[in-house]
């Protein structure tokens, strides 16, 4: 049995497994399969100023070896989630990390406020959802956009913040460098490709939104490169994710520079995904006789 | 997916497979312990075997409990449902189930219209199985070669009424027809209908002017099946008639028709 704990920004995870936000809403659905206690933490579902009702549906399409989805940040607003779901998630032992997204810097930055009056463990701020008009993709992808709304929230809270970032970008390392530079403690990466299916009979997209987030095994490979290129370009840690599906995947977004995991696509597919991958990422440690997750962060060996 | 302890917890033996049209299939499903917590209008998400990433949803058509079994009865629509329809008695099956919310039944002494609409019919058969001879089904299909389930419904003891789109089987025409019909013969106290939106659509708008309770069934593309990922919205009104998205796999996929926004 490899010791799976690991430590970001000062918070202890008892393993790097966690379910990416959007895919494990608040985690209640999921109880009844698990304990959550299981988990390495949960990213909760992306949480903004007042309730969001989400995009009109078709919301998702399947892809090879992927899906698309447009929800856009449906959710009941920061003052449910701190009265009706933030004192359960706190009490099921595990670390929580508070994904919240807004129109604007300012609204981010209010959402963020009130976590800091809790208990809640991080902040991810969430500033590249790209199913939104407003607040996602457009803080997400320019290095300006990107700093303006990190300063901001870095004002409103003293919590550990994690910084999530946009894949859709020219270059990621530069975004990652400017969120770092005004004081995030992390980044997570990667958030979903921006994509597009079209229904060949109706010649209509099969998203009423057009356009959707790619997600699933097919982008594992963008994730490893663009983990890697940021690990080497930021001190901070990275929280790597983008279609990891086994534990295999996350022990190579970890040599790629991950600290630690998050898993989503896969746990749409099945509940379990996150168990397994846990058990898995083990069992890869104890055949390959080592003995601790956290030394894997980083160690690829680049030619 | 490969075999492991967790895939163990959601693998079943499929009893019996069998095909009823060109498209249709019957599966049977060894579950006794999802069989004894299923309701009508509950469903089962399916993940087909090979390259897919999201699990197939399939309405529960039959619910035998002292067999152990539940029956589901779809339509190779895709790549995964023929996935699916390539299964054979003695393969295994993963399944989540059961999975929603079904439908809220009154006394079996209640009279009820079952409508069902192409694909959307096998959800009424565990309710004509409850109602019996107080129920009247009425389903309709393209053409009489994609007309399922006929037997079943009439040894159910309920009044069957079969309606195609091309007159090739039963009445030629929609089913809102005869629907209005048995309204005026007899108001019944219930209304349960599954099928295309246009069809419910009608038959919901049907049940408003005669003021007759009705529960829809809908059908939406799905992500986790368990109410987190929230990609199957249905738009609808929560208590003070504002519109909210609610979602299909949760709150649903049986809808009192009043809250749907149509």
């Amino acid at each position: 049995m490899a010791d799976l704990s690991v430590n970001i920004c000062g918070i202890p995870f008892k393993n790097p497994i966690i379910p990416a936000s959007g895919v494990f809403g608040y985690g209640r659905e999921y109880e009844r399969y698990y304990p959550l206690s299981k988990l390495g933490g949960i990213a909760t579902k992306g949480t903004t100023g007042a309730k969001r009702t989400g995009n009109l549906a078709p919301r998702v399409a399947e892809t090879t070896s992927g899906m698309l989805n447009s929800v856009g940040l449906q959710n009941p607003g920061i003052d449910h989630f701190i009265a009706e779901e933030l004192p359960h998630l706190l009490a099921c032992d595990t670390v929580i990390l508070a994904n919240i997204a807004g129109a604007t810097a300012e609204e981010c930055a209010e959402v963020a406020a009130k976590l800091d009056k809790t208990d809640v463990h991080m902040i991810e701020l969430n500033i590249s959802c790209p199913n939104v008009k407003q607040g996602g993709a457009a803080f997400g992808t320019s290095c300006t956009a990107a700093a303006e709304v990190t300063r901001a929230v870095r004002r409103a809270t003293s919590k550990p913040l994690c910084v999530k970032l946009s894949p859709n970008v020219t270059s990621i390392t530069e975004i990652a460098k400017a969120v770092e530079g005004e004081g995030a403690d992390a980044v997570s990466l990667i958030n979903t490709l921006l994509g597009m299916r079209i229904d060949l009979r109706t010649r209509r997209p099969i998203l009423r939104n057009n356009m959707g987030g790619f997600s699933g095994p097919a982008v594992f490979p963008v994730a490893v490169r663009m983990v890697w290129q940021v690990a080497n370009a930021v001190k901070i840690p990275v929280i790597g994710m983008g279609g990891v599906a086994s534990g295999e995947d996350a022990a190579e977004l970890m040599m790629a520079g991950a600290s630690a995991v998050q898993v989503g696509t896969a746990i749409v597919q099945d509940p379990y995904a996150p168990l397994r991958i846990i058990d898995e990422l083990n069992d890869w440690l104890d055949a390959n006789r080592i003995q601790t997750a956290a030394e894997l962060t980083g160690t690829v060996k680049p030619w | 997916m490969k075999q492991d302890k967790y895939t163990d917890l959601l693998t079943y033996i499929i009893v019996s497979m069998t095909q009823l049209t060109a498209a249709a299939w019957s599966m049977v499903i060894e579950c006794p312990e999802v069989a004894g917590k299923a309701q009508p209008g509950q469903f089962v998400d399916l993940l087909p075997d090979g390259n897919f990433t999201l699990r197939r949803p399939i309405s529960i058509c039959g619910i035998d409990r002292a067999a152990g079994t539940l029956r589901i009865v779809f339509e190779v629509r895709g790549k995964g449902t023929k996935a699916l329809s390539e299964l054979r008695a003695g393969d295994t099956v993963n399944m989540l189930a059961p999975l929603g919310h079904g439908f809220t039944l009154p006394e079996q002494s209640a009279r009820a219209i079952l409508i069902g609409g192409g694909i959307g019919t096998p959800p009424m058969l565990p309710l004509a199985e409850y109602f019996g001879k107080n129920a009247v089904v009425i389903s309709g299909f393209r053409s009489k070669d994609s007309a399922i389930l006929q037997e079943d419904f009439a040894g159910t003891g309920a009044k069957t009424i079969l309606c195609t789109d091309d007159g090739s089987a039963g009445r030629y025409g929609l089913v809102t027809l005869p629907l209005e019909e048995e309204i005026k013969t007899q108001k019944p106290d219930l209304i349960c209908a599954c099928g295309p939106m246009p069809m419910l659509r009608a038959t919901a708008a049907l049940a408003e002017t005669y003021e007759i309770p009705c529960q829809v069934s809908l059908e939406e593309r799905m992500g986790c099946g368990i109410g987190a990922c929230l990609v199957c919205a249905c738009r609808t009104k929560d208590k003070n008639g504002d519109e909210q998205y609610t979602h299909v796999c949760k709150n649903g996929p049986v809808f009192d028709a009043k809250e749907v926004l149509w």
